[in-house]
């Protein structure tokens, strides 16, 4: 940008001011201080303001999780992943709990043996969990067995509401874990379309006097579906394959790729199965999206296999 | 917020309800008549301040139900556009609670305790005379509740009729001849102060629920039956307001070492020291504090707080003020349980009686410093009693517990440092400024010092709120009360109500003191002491204990919300007689359920959730087998 290419003709380039030297930006966080804490019998150190998941997470300890997710508040419900903290009266959510210098904690004592095995139990014999990754793997370990409360114990059994074209709401397989809620609400969407309504065991997810979705405030932009972990909430595209029986996630490829709707640049990863998309979601850890994408990004895909009218 | 709310229509008397708390509508954006002109190319910014009242968002519902008897979709939406909160998060509220109901009613509701306490006394044969329950007829229809804190006159029912003044009558011993009968006073003209008779017709009133009343020993409920309360004046003739005076002399940091001194704790269940407590909220950096009175009183057996609210409610409003002062808060609230319509009555007459005569307001009795009450009634959920879920009714969100920590003392009620007592513990501040810390810890023993109220109720002759120090014996309430009722032995005695525990005949001569009852593995909680004889149908009791923790969990957390399931599953079986090898099973799994609810709950609802049933089941009390009742029939 200045006269060197100059063809010889009378011309002035414009010259753009210097960039300012001082780049506004937030002034550096301190790295934050280690403390130590026992876990296990082990020492460990964290990171100030770690909770005990990433301080049990940074020794390899795996800790159960239904109600967590990294990129929402901590609602501390679903209680399979206490561990016993010395000191506490009760178990201590290792999700939501701080991991505070000198504490010590157990992972794998028999107290929270019982409890873990009871929240599966007890999930387990209410809920339809049987999409929902990582469950199985967890009852063994824990030994769970749900059958044990017997053939007449309440559920959630429930019809599937279907109730629009993009996705479908099965709440049979609702564990309530929240996450649904909070990405509509203030963690994602702001759009607080759905809420809990009810209380104990009639606690469900609803939207305003159980109106259908579309009656809602509801823009589908699916931020629910990304959340959650039992498969309640899915994609109508995968919900007709799976009643067709052609749902096969072992032929299935995912494709990550840039949303072309329009100029954010959302990271969407592409679900194809026998080459042709099925679902759409976007990685947590998307520095753009954190997982959340829009109606056009998470639902806008049929135009792909749409044959080429006419002209092309 | 970019909210999407349906525009339906409020019914003329459903918009006069919430007009009639929320003012008139502004315009047609938030539900008012809409006129072009004005309200076609305006862009507002941030909420009017009435918009930003989410915690009147309870109130609007309550006012809702109040006037119609029950709250349409229409009602709700209307509500959510006024206050601007989301429709799916106002259903969520409304839904919450026992008391609101969202589809349509008759205006006349019969809640007819069927708990363990009634239940001990006839409950459900008043219920079998009732016929169906939630049939129609005649305007009016009746419904199973939970404890309506009125053991003491069991069997009880409270009668509801919604319009523009609602009124409410309580029928108790209920029978369905006298529920019927009560219909026609509910019908009537409203008169909240109507129980308030004077001289001895009050005290006669007063001694069916308080037998102990008008006897100069008195402390806490010196005043209980002899005062009118409805009188300032009266309360201040009887030593009313001395400890607030008492309270202005020592000074913020006085009162705190007198409460110290006096090693007052906690009366709501969990004997917290209320000097720590305060101290802590008045050595927070944030200067905007609130003080919570805790007038939910739900545990089954308990109704100490509303005899308290209701004959002496000056005494709660004083020992208020004191905790504003000393803990630097400018706003109390009392969240008064909604089945206690006279409690709530008086205590709002003795607000604004206090506040007229310059007790409360800018300027508290000349101090300079400013505290005055506000009331909130709660609508039907034993969990809003616990202190986090309390907050989060008061806020206007669902009475889910929070998870602490924070603890109120430093995040409390709109994130605030809160300092948040139960009703009791409150009435005895002035008692113990006005005798001085060293006097109020002389009585008692240990750690349990002061005076202390038992509500005893069940099988025994005279039911009722008694004042005895701690330290006192079932034995010595026993005799309080004139024995058993009915000359049969005492079987057990739940102590501390359903989230307390058993304990057997053995135990009548055990200390009612916080170490004496830890050592027997009880606890005194709220000072229930619930008598059964041994012709009580136990296992019956268990399973209504049972069912009330499943109708009362708030569904947050899964231990709770489907262990209070699962436990009231695993009784049911029980009570078929299964054999044996069945039988061990379901003692097996109720012993598994109880440790993860203790262990893994988030709140003290599931942490107590099976201890009295784990305690019935240890002493061989409530078996199934074991412990039918000796009588036919007999409760
Ligand atoms: C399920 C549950 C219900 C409770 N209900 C009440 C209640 O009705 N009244 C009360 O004063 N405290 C109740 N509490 C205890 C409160 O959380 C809190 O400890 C108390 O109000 C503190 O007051 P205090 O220190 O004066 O006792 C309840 C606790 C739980 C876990
Ligand atoms: S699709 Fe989006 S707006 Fe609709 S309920 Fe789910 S999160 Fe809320
Ligand atoms: S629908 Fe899914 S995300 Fe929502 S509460 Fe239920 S399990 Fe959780
Ligand atoms: S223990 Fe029960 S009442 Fe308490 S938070 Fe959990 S579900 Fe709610
Ligand atoms: S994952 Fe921690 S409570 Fe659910
Ligand atoms: S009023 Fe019926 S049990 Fe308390």
């Amino acid at each position: 940008m200045s006269a060197d290419h100059d063809d010889g003709a009378d011309r002035v380039w414009f010259e753009p001011p210097p960039r300012s030297v001082r780049l506004p930006m937030a002034p550096p966080t301190p790295a934050p201080a280690t403390i130590t804490l026992e876990i296990d019998g082990r020492e460990v150190q964290v990171a100030d303001g770690s909770s005990l998941l990433d301080a049990c997470a940074s020794i390899g300890v795996e800790t159960p999780t239904l109600c967590f997710l990294k990129t929402l508040t901590p609602v501390n419900a679903c209680r399979v992943c206490v561990v016993e903290l010395e000191g506490s009266r009760t178990l201590v959510p290792s999700c939501a709990r701080k991991a505070e210098a000198g504490m010590k904690v157990h992972t794998d004592s028999p107290r929270v043996r019982l409890s873990r095995k009871l929240v599966l139990e007890l999930l387990g014999s209410s809920v339809d969990l049987s999409q929902a990754p990582d469950v199985a793997r967890w009852m063994a370990r824990y030994d769970a067995h749900p059958e044990r409360f017997g053939a007449d114990a309440a559920t959630v059994a429930q019809p599937v509401k279907d109730d629009n074209d993009l996705y479908v709401r099965d709440y049979a397989r609702c564990i309530l874990c929240y996450k649904c809620v909070e990405a509509c609400g203030t963690d994602a969407q702001n759009t607080f379309a759905i809420a809990v309504a009810g209380r104990g065991f009639d606690a469900r997810v609803a939207t305003e006097a159980d109106v259908p979705l579309p009656a809602s405030a509801c823009v589908y932009c699916g931020n629910c579906i990304g959340v959650c972990p039992t498969n309640a909430l899915v994609f109508k595209s995968e919900h007709v394959m799976r009643g067709k029986g052609t749902w096969a996630p072992e032929r299935q490829t995912t494709t990550d790729t840039i949303c072309s709707y329009c100029g954010v640049g959302c990271t969407l990863t592409l679900h194809a199965q026998d080459g042709r998309i099925v679902k759409v979601t976007s990685p947590l850890d998307a520095s753009v999206t954190e997982g959340n994408l829009c109606i056009k990004g998470r639902f806008g895909f049929d135009f792909v296999d749409d044959e080429p009218a006419g002209d092309g | 917020m970019d909210l999407r709310i349906p525009h339906s229509e409020p019914s003329p008397d459903e918009r006069a309800a919430v007009d009639a708390l929320l003012g008139a509508p502004a315009s047609g954006w938030d539900g008012g008549d809409r006129d072009v002109a004005l309200d076609g190319r305006v862009a507002r910014r941030g909420l009017r301040a009435i918009e930003a009242r989410r915690d009147l968002l309870l109130p609007a519902i309550e006012a809702v139900q109040a006037r119609v008897g029950w709250v349409s979709k229409a009602a709700l939406d209307y509500i959510a556009r006024r206050l601007t909160v989301p429709p799916a998060e106002v259903w969520g509220v409304a839904s919450f609670y026992h008391l609101i109901d969202l589809e349509p009613a008759p205006p006349v509701v019969a809640h007819v305790c069927d708990d363990i306490a009634c239940r001990n006394a006839g409950a459900e044969d008043v219920c079998a005379a009732l016929g169906a329950e939630g049939a129609v007829a005649d305007g009016a229809t009746w419904k199973r509740s939970p404890c309506l804190g009125l053991c003491e006159l069991a069997p009880a029912a409270l009668l509801v009729r919604a319009g523009a003044t609602p009124t409410t009558e309580v029928v108790a011993p209920a029978t369905a001849a006298a529920i019927a009968t009560a219909r026609a006073a509910v019908d009537g003209p409203a008169d909240a102060s109507a129980g308030a008779r004077r001289g001895d017709a009050r005290l006669d009133e007063v001694r069916r629920s308080v037998p102990q009343a008008g006897d100069a020993s008195l402390q806490l409920l010196a005043r209980v039956g002899v005062v009118d309360p409805g009188s300032l004046d009266d309360y201040r003739r009887h030593g009313g307001y001395r400890g607030l005076t008492r309270a202005i002399e020592l000074g913020g940091a006085g009162v705190i070492a007198e409460l110290t001194a006096g090693r007052l704790v906690g009366r709501g269940g969990a004997a917290f020291p209320t000097g720590r407590k305060w101290q802590a909220v008045a050595g927070q950096t944030e200067r905007t504090r609130y003080v919570v009175c805790n007038a939910d009183e739900s545990e089954p057996g308990t109704f100490k707080d509303r005899i308290l609210m209701e004959w002496d409610p000056f005494a709660v409003i004083e020992g208020m003020t004191i905790a504003g002062l000393t803990a630097g808060a400018e706003h109390g609230y009392v969240y008064v349980r909604g089945e206690y319509p006279v409690a709530a009555a008086r205590l709002q007459a003795a607000i604004d009686a206090a506040r007229a005569a310059g007790l409360l307001g800018a300027d508290v009795a000349g101090t300079g410093a400013r505290f005055d009450v506000e009331i909130r009634r709660g609508a039907g959920a034993y969990i809003c009693g616990e202190e986090t879920s309390l907050f989060n009714s008061l806020e206007g969100f669902r009475g889910e517990p929070r998870s602490k920590p924070p603890y109120p003392v430093a995040v409390g009620l709109f994130g605030k440092p809160t300092v948040v007592n139960n009703v009791e513990t409150l009435a005895n501040v002035p008692v113990l400024l006005t005798a001085g810390g060293a006097a109020f810890a002389a009585q008692g023993s240990g750690t349990s010092t002061g005076p202390k109220l038992y509500c005893v109720s069940g099988h025994v002759a005279r039911p009722g709120l008694y004042e005895a120090p701690f330290g006192v014996t079932v034995r010595d309430l026993l005799a309080l009360a004139g024995g058993t009722s009915r000359g049969r032995p005492v079987r057990a005695v739940l102590l501390g109500g359903a989230a307390g525990s058993f304990v057997g005949a053995d135990a009548l001569d055990v200390p009612l003191t916080l170490e004496g009852l830890r050592a027997i593995g009880a606890t005194l909680g709220s000072g229930v002491v619930m008598v059964f004889d041994d012709g009580a149908d136990l296992p019956g009791v268990l399973r209504r204990i049972a069912q009330f923790f499943r109708d009362e969990s708030c569904g947050q957390c899964v231990p709770c919300r489907v262990g209070t399931v699962r436990q009231d599953e695993a009784l049911h079986r029980l009570a078929a007689r299964p054999p044996a090898a069945a039988v061990a099973d379901d003692r097996a799994l109720l012993a598994e359920l109880g440790q993860a609810m203790r262990d893994a709950s988030i709140c003290g609802l599931g942490q107590t959730a099976s201890a009295a049933i784990e305690s019935a089941l240890a002493l061989g009390l409530g078996d199934p087998v074991a412990d039918a009742p000796t009588t036919g029939g007999a409760r």
